[in-house]
C-alpha cells in the first residue's frame, strides 16, 4: 500500500525546504529534509575581497540575523590580525547582538512557532482572537529593531560594524532614550515566559548532543570556547577538526556531524542547557519560578529557552546601555599582515562559525562559513526518525502539522526562498 | 450592504536572504492595519494558509538563479495582475549576482564538495530578464515605508511617491559634511538612488550602492572622482560590485573604472 500525504508548504520558516518520509510495512525506511534553497556561493565570491567589505557582504546571507554574520566575520579578521576588542567595542557589539536576539526571538516565538501551539495558521489569525498579545509581541520586536537601528543605522543589514570597531560611535543619549521602552519590553518578556509554559507542547524527549559557545563569566554570545555536552570544550580554532560537513544529494546545504559521526544540536535549547549558570540573576530567577530549569530535552520547548533568552537580552541591554561611555577611538588601527583567523558567535538560532585567510594586503584568500541551520539539519532528520512512527498513526493533517512544527521549532533559517515543503509518506 | 473587496496580495521568495520579506514583518506599527486593508493571500514566511490565485498584487523578493525559478517566475507573472519586484535581488540580481563576473564551475567547487549535486544557473538575474515587471522597488533591504507607500498608492490608484534623487540629497538633508569631499572617502552616493536615508555617509563611511543606480546618473563624470578616492587597489570597482553590481549602470561604471585603471 502506498500512502501519500502532500502538503503545499512549510510555512513560517526562513527558507526553502522539503521533507520526505517513506514507510515499509508501517515502519519508516527513508527520511530526508530537503533543502531546495538555491545556492548563492558566498564563500567563493568573498575571495579577493578586501576585509572591510566582508561584513557588508556576509550580512546578506541572512536578513533575519545579519548581525551574527557581521560579528563572526569581524571577530575572525581581528583574530587574524591580533586585534583585541576594546571594552566599549565589546559592549556595543553585545548590545547590537541583544537587538538581533530580541527581534529574531520575538518573531520566532510569536509569529513562527506560537501559532502551532495555539491552533492558528499565523499570527495574523491569532490577532483576530487575541489582538493584545500580537500587538504586544510586535512592540517587543520593534524594540529589538530600534536597538539595531540606533547602533547600525537600520535593522536589516545594519552598516556600522567594521573590523577594528565601528565607523562611528552612536550617541549616548540616543541609546539612553531607548531604556524606558526596553524596561517595558523586559516586563513583557517575563510575561511571555509565564505564558509560554502554559502552552501544550507535543511530547518528545531526545538525548541530544548540545553544542554552544561557552564563556565562564557571561551567557556566551560574542566570544568564548566551544562546549559540547558530550565531548567537552575546544577552542574556536579546533572547530573544523571536531565538526565536519557532508554534502548530501538531496540538499543544497551541507549537513554537519561531529567527528564521531553524530548529529548535534545548536541553538537556544543547547545554550540553555549548557550555559544556564551564566544567565543573569533575573532570567535564572524566572526560570526557577516557572519550573523550567535545565535539563530541557524536548525540541518543541526550545520556545521556552528562547523566551528566557529574551528576558536575558532585554535585561542585558539595559545594563549595557548604562555602561556605555565611549571615550576611546571608535576604531583601532589595523597593522595589515597575512594570516588566518577563526571565530564563532551565537546567532539567534545557534553557533555560527567563520574562518578567513588573508594576504599581506588584507584581501581574502579563503573563506569558510558554517551556519547554524546546516549544523542542525542532520539533527532534524534524526528527530524525524524518532517522530515518524508516531506520525504514521496520526490523521493526515495532524501528522503533517507535527512534522512541520518540529522543523519550525528549530527556527531554521534556510535563508532563502520558502517554497514548498512536500511531505510524502509512502508505504511500500 | 455590499461586501468590500480587499485586494489580494501574494508575497513570493526567490534567491535572496529573506530581508525584504522581513521588512514587511518589521512594519510593527502598520502591519495589523495593513492586513485590514489587504488580504494577504499567500505569504509563506508569515502564514500557513494559502488562498488560491489569481492575486491582485504580487510582491516578489529575490533573483532568478535556477532553472526552476525561471518556470516559477513565469507562473507568478500569470497569477498576479500587478507584479512588483521587491528589493535589489529582484531588480538587479542582488549580491549573488557577483557570480556573474566569475566562472560558476570554479565557484561550485569552492563551496560544495559534490558540485554535481548543484543545479544553478551561471548567472543571477533580475525578474525583468524573464518576465514583465510593473513596478520596481530598490533597496537591500527595501525601505519598509516605501513598501507601505507603494501598496497605499496602488490601492488608491495613484502614482507612488518614491524619491527620484541621489543619496546625496538625503545626505545634505541630514546635515552631513560630504565624506567624499572632506575625507576623500570613496562613496557611491552621487550615483545611487535615494531611499536608505544616507545611513552610510551618516556613519562616516562611503555608500556602497545597495539602492542601485540613480536613473540618468552622470556615471562618466563620476568615475575619475571615485578612482581618486581609492584607498586600496580595486576599491571603487568593489564598491560598485557589492550589492547592485549587476545593475546595467553600475556594471558599465565598473568596466569604465577598470579601463581607467589599466590605462
Amino acid at each position: 500500500m502506498v500512502k501519500t500525504i502532500e502538503v503545499p508548504a512549510l510555512a513560517r520558516v526562513e527558507g526553502e525546504g522539503g521533507l520526505y518520509i517513506s514507510y515499509e510495512d508501517g515502519k519508516p525506511n527513508e527520511i530526508k529534509v530537503n533543502i531546495y534553497e538555491p545556492p548563492r556561493f558566498f564563500e567563493a565570491f568573498l575571495e579577493g575581497r578586501y576585509l572591510q567589505e566582508v561584513p557588508d557582504i556576509t550580512a546578506r546571507i541572512c536578513g533575519i540575523c545579519p548581525v551574527a554574520y557581521q560579528m563572526s566575520a569581524v571577530r575572525a579578521f581581528e583574530k587574524a590580525l591580533d586585534i583585541e576588542m576594546t571594552a566599549q567595542t565589546r559592549l556595543l557589539r553585545n548590545l547590537l547582538y541583544c537587538g538581533e536576539w530580541i527581534e529574531s526571538h520575538v518573531l520566532h516565538i510569536y509569529m513562527l512557532q506560537a501559532p502551532d501551539l495555539t491552533g492558528h495558521e499565523s499570527a495574523i489569525s491569532l490577532a483576530e482572537v487575541a489582538p493584545e498579545r500580537v500587538t504586544t509581541a510586535l512592540r517587543m520586536k520593534k524594540i529589538g529593531n530600534q536597538i539595531l537601528k540606533a547602533i547600525g543605522g537600520r535593522s536589516v543589514h545594519p552598516v556600522n560594524a567594521c573590523v577594528g570597531g565601528w565607523y562611528r560611535w552612536p550617541e549616548v543619549k540616543e541609546l539612553h532614550a531607548l531604556v524606558p521602552e526596553i524596561e517595558w519590553g523586559l516586563e513583557q518578556a517575563i510575561e511571555t515566559v509565564h505564558w509560554a509554559v502554559t502552552l501544550p507542547y507535543p511530547e518528545l524527549e531526545v538525548d541530544y548532543e548540545y553544542v554552544a559557545l561557552h564563556h565562564p563569566a557571561e551567557y556566551a554570545v560574542l566570544e568564548g570556547d566551544i562546549l559540547s555536552s558530550h565531548t567537552g570544550m575546544i577552542t574556536e580554532e579546533d572547530f573544523e577538526t571536531h565538526y565536519l560537513e557532508k554534502h548530501m544529494e538531496h540538499s543544497n546545504a551541507l549537513h554537519s556531524y561531529t567527528n564521531e559521526n553524530q548529529p548535534y544540536f545548536v541553538g537556544p535549547l543547547a545554550r540553555y542547557n549548557l550555559n544556564f549558570e551564566q544567565l543573569g540573576a533575573l532570567a535564572k530567577r524566572i526560570a526557577a519560578e516557572v519550573g523550567v530549569e535545565p535539563p530541557l530535552h524536548n525540541p518543541y520547548k526550545g520556545l521556552i529557552a528562547r523566551a528566557i533568552e529574551t528576558i536575558e537580552s532585554f535585561d542585558r541591554a539595559i545594563r549595557l546601555i548604562e555602561d556605555y561611555n565611549p571615550a576611546e577611538p571608535n576604531t583601532q588601527p589595523i597593522k595589515m599582515r597575512a594570516g588566518e583567523g577563526a571565530a564563532a558567535t551565537e546567532a539567534p538560532r545557534g553557533l555560527l562559525y567563520h574562518r578567513y585567510r588573508i594576504n599581506e594586503s588584507g584581501f581574502v584568500e579563503n573563506a569558510r562559513i558554517v551556519p547554524p541551520t546546516a549544523q542542525n539539519l542532520a539533527r532534524m532528520e534524526a528527530d524525524l526518525w524518532q517522530l515518524a512512527p508516531i506520525v504514521y498513526e496520526l490523521p493526515h493533517e495532524e501528522a503533517t502539522l507535527t512534522c512541520e512544527h518540529l522543523l519550525r521549532a528549530y527556527d531554521p533559517c534556510i535563508s532563502c526562498a520558502t517554497h514548498f515543503l512536500t511531505l510524502t509518506i509512502e508505504d511500500k | 450592504m455590499t461586501p468590500i473587496h480587499k485586494p489580494s496580495v501574494a508575497v513570493y521568495k526567490f534567491s535572496s536572504c529573506d530581508g525584504c520579506q522581513l521588512s514587511i514583518l518589521n512594519l510593527e506599527d502598520e502591519l495589523l492595519e495593513l492586513t485590514d486593508m489587504i488580504e494577504i493571500a499567500f505569504f509563506l514566511e508569515a502564514r500557513r494558509r494559502v488562498l488560491p490565485g489569481p492575486y491582485d498584487i504580487g510582491l516578489v523578493e529575490g533573483s532568478v538563479s535556477t532553472e526552476e525559478e525561471i518556470h516559477k517566475i513565469k507562473e507568478v507573472r500569470q497569477d498576479c495582475q500587478l507584479l512588483i519586484a521587491l528589493g535589489t535581488c529582484a531588480t538587479a540580481g542582488g549580491v549573488q549576482a557577483l557570480r556573474n563576473f566569475a566562472d560558476l564551475e570554479s565557484f561550485t567547487q569552492k563551496v560544495y564538495p559534490h558540485p554535481e549535486y548543484i543545479h544553478a544557473l551561471p548567472t543571477s538575474a533580475p525578474l525583468s530578464d524573464h518576465v514583465q515587471v510593473d513596478i520596481e522597488l530598490w533597496g537591500c533591504p527595501v525601505n519598509k515605508y516605501q513598501v507601505v507607500e507603494l501598496i497605499t498608492a496602488v490601492l488608491h490608484k495613484r502614482r507612488p511617491n518614491l524619491p527620484l534623487s541621489s543619496v546625496c540629497l538625503e545626505c545634505k538633508r541630514r546635515g552631513n559634511i560630504c565624506t567624499m569631499v572632506a575625507n576623500g572617502t570613496a562613496c557611491l552616493g552621487p550615483i545611487t538612488r535615494a531611499g536608505c536615508g544616507a545611513i552610510c555617509p551618516s556613519m562616516n563611511r562611503g555608500c556602497y550602492g545597495c539602492f542601485g543606480p540613480l536613473p540618468n546618473a552622470e556615471i562618466e563624470a563620476f568615475i575619475p572622482h571615485l578612482k581618486a578616492s581609492e584607498r586600496y587597489p580595486g576599491e571603487g570597482t568593489n564598491l560598485l560590485r557589492t550589492i547592485s553590481g549587476n545593475a546595467p549602470d553600475f556594471k558599465e561604471a565598473a568596466e569604465l573604472l577598470m579601463r581607467a585603471e589599466d590605462s
